[in-house]
């Protein structure tokens, strides 16, 4: 399947579901992890490894400092997968 | 004796989940009725053990926690949570300045599932999936952070560790926080989340775990003839101790005054207790003279006795050395004939079970027993429990731990 915005925004929330407990509904695009869902450094790290793991890719650690929004993290994921 | 008005203490909350019940008054209705919580273990590891039989919690964390909640902190992390919401709910939710809060809760062993699970991960998977939780939940201080964090304690946060004694030295600690005067409420306790098959296997090594897998729920028997070893259980308490005036001043509900504690060491084995118990002996004396109350309030004692053949004995021999002729009117209980032994959770559990008999004035019964040993002197209370003196009662909790820790608690039922 294509890494598209919306398959990859899709993948996310169900990760940010599980590790934080958050209700899908407000997972978008603009929400920032750490102070709209509840997403601290340590359940960052596995969020990251579980988005590696999904999708196939590898984000480097400085890359996951730039990652604030939700769509940060869809973005580098649509851009950098096959 | 000092002649400064020393600071007293009291007990105003507890809060539990055993291999009796999920909470206090359940576990204490279990105790009462002689209910064993030893169970067969359906774990798949434990099916060709040497030892296939635990006592587990009667109520599983995940029937009262969020998901999310549980898999940020270790199974004994969990236990530590739930006891100290139910004991902070019973002390009234006190309303508090934060910096005269403290917690102290301990673990014998920590978070040791976390990180056998995690060693699993690691060599099946590699170490970028090894969970950024691990450390915080395999630190042995980490139910004693967790708790601190919900209820903001800012006074201090502790955790000793002396395997067996730890809860009850947990207490002690408490106990001398709030005489001190570094705190007026610590909410105090121990827990233990160790029944995973490494170890079970180290405890079986030591020939120190009971192996009678035909009766699982018999395999608990202090001071029997019988008795064959410890069985391991899980689960912890949580108390709440405030000063008095403190708890007076917002009319809260006392169930017993913490009077004393003794603290020794054998300096004898690693492992094994001391055959002569003279630490044991010393211990209960330095507790009495702490509390400063007469022999003759001692009415009662929850028995470290764990139904190892050589403990329950030096035990019962130590305390009978300590308290003379005064032994006679001590009606005896080990309760762990029931919960089976919660190692960092089993001196804080007893400590409920104390206060619960002060202020009900009854001892729990020991069951389990075919035939008394002989070398056993106490007035053991026996299969159903027991009505303790009416007015002003006083008992012991004693607690050892293996690397020869002493731990006495003496807790006095609170007329007002």
């Amino acid at each position: 399947m294509a890494l598209t915005v919306e398959v990859v925004l899709e993948g996310i929330k169900e990760i940010v579901v599980e590790v934080a407990g958050i209700d899908a509904n407000i997972i978008a695009m603009d929400k920032k992890f750490t102070d709209d869902l509840d997403v601290d450094s340590l359940s960052m790290v596995e969020v990251v490894v579980a988005a590696e793991e999904k999708f196939g890719v590898k984000i480097p650690d400085d890359e996951v400092t730039k990652m604030a929004t939700v769509g940060d993290a869809v973005n580098f994921i649509v851009a950098n997968g096959k | 004796m000092s002649s400064i008005k020393r600071r007293r203490v009291v007990v105003t909350g507890l809060g539990a989940t055993t291999p009796l019940g999920g909470d206090v008054p359940s576990t204490w209705e279990a105790l009462l009725a002689g209910k064993s919580g030893v169970r067969k273990l359906e774990d798949e590891w434990a099916q060709d053990f040497s030892v296939t039989f635990a006592a587990r919690v009667a109520v599983e964390p995940s029937e009262v926690m969020e998901r999310v909640e549980m898999r940020r902190l270790d199974r004994s992390e969990q236990f530590a949570m739930i006891a100290s919401r139910e004991a902070w709910k019973d002390a009234g939710a006190p309303d508090i300045d934060k910096e005269r809060l403290g917690v102290v809760i301990a673990s014998g062993i920590g978070g040791v599932i976390t990180m056998l699970d995690q060693y699993d991960v690691l060599k099946e998977k590699g170490a970028r999936f090894v969970s950024p939780h691990t450390v915080p939940m395999l630190m042995p201080n980490g139910p004693a952070a967790n708790v601190g964090l919900e209820l903001q304690a800012r006074a201090g946060v502790h955790t000793p560790v002396s395997a067996c004694a730890s809860g009850a030295e947990a207490a002690g600690y408490a106990l001398e926080m709030i005489r001190n005067n570094r705190a007026d409420i610590v909410v105090t306790g121990g827990v233990e989340a160790a029944i995973h098959e490494l170890p079970m296997a180290g405890f079986a090594s030591m020939k120190a775990l009971s192996t009678r897998n035909d009766a699982p729920e018999k395999a608990s028997r202090p001071y029997d003839k019988d008795r064959d070893g410890f069985v391991l259980g899980e689960g912890g308490g949580v108390l709440v101790f405030e000063e008095l005036e403190h708890a007076k001043a917002r009319g809260a509900k006392i169930y017993a005054e913490v009077m004393g504690q003794g603290l020794t060491s054998d300096g004898f084995h690693i492992a094994a207790p001391d055959p002569e118990g003279s630490g044991v002996t010393r211990a209960v004396k330095l507790a009495l003279e702490d509390a400063g109350i007469p022999l003759s309030e001692i009415v009662h004692l929850n028995a470290h006795a764990t139904s190892t053949p050589a403990g329950d004995v030096a035990e019962a021999n130590a305390l009978t050395n300590a308290l003379g002729s005064d032994i006679s009117h001590v009606a005896v209980s080990a309760t762990k004939s029931m919960t089976g032994h919660l190692l960092g959770g089993a001196g804080a559990i007893e400590s409920i079970f104390c206060v619960l008999a002060m202020y009900h004035h009854k001892a729990p019964p020991t069951i389990n027993i075919e035939n008394l040993d002989e070398a056993v002197t106490v007035d053991v209370v026996r299969d159903v429990p027991r009505d303790l003196p009416k007015g002003s009662i006083a008992c012991l909790n004693d607690s050892f731990g293996f690397g020869g820790h002493n731990v006495v608690l003496v807790f006095k039922s609170f007329e007002g």
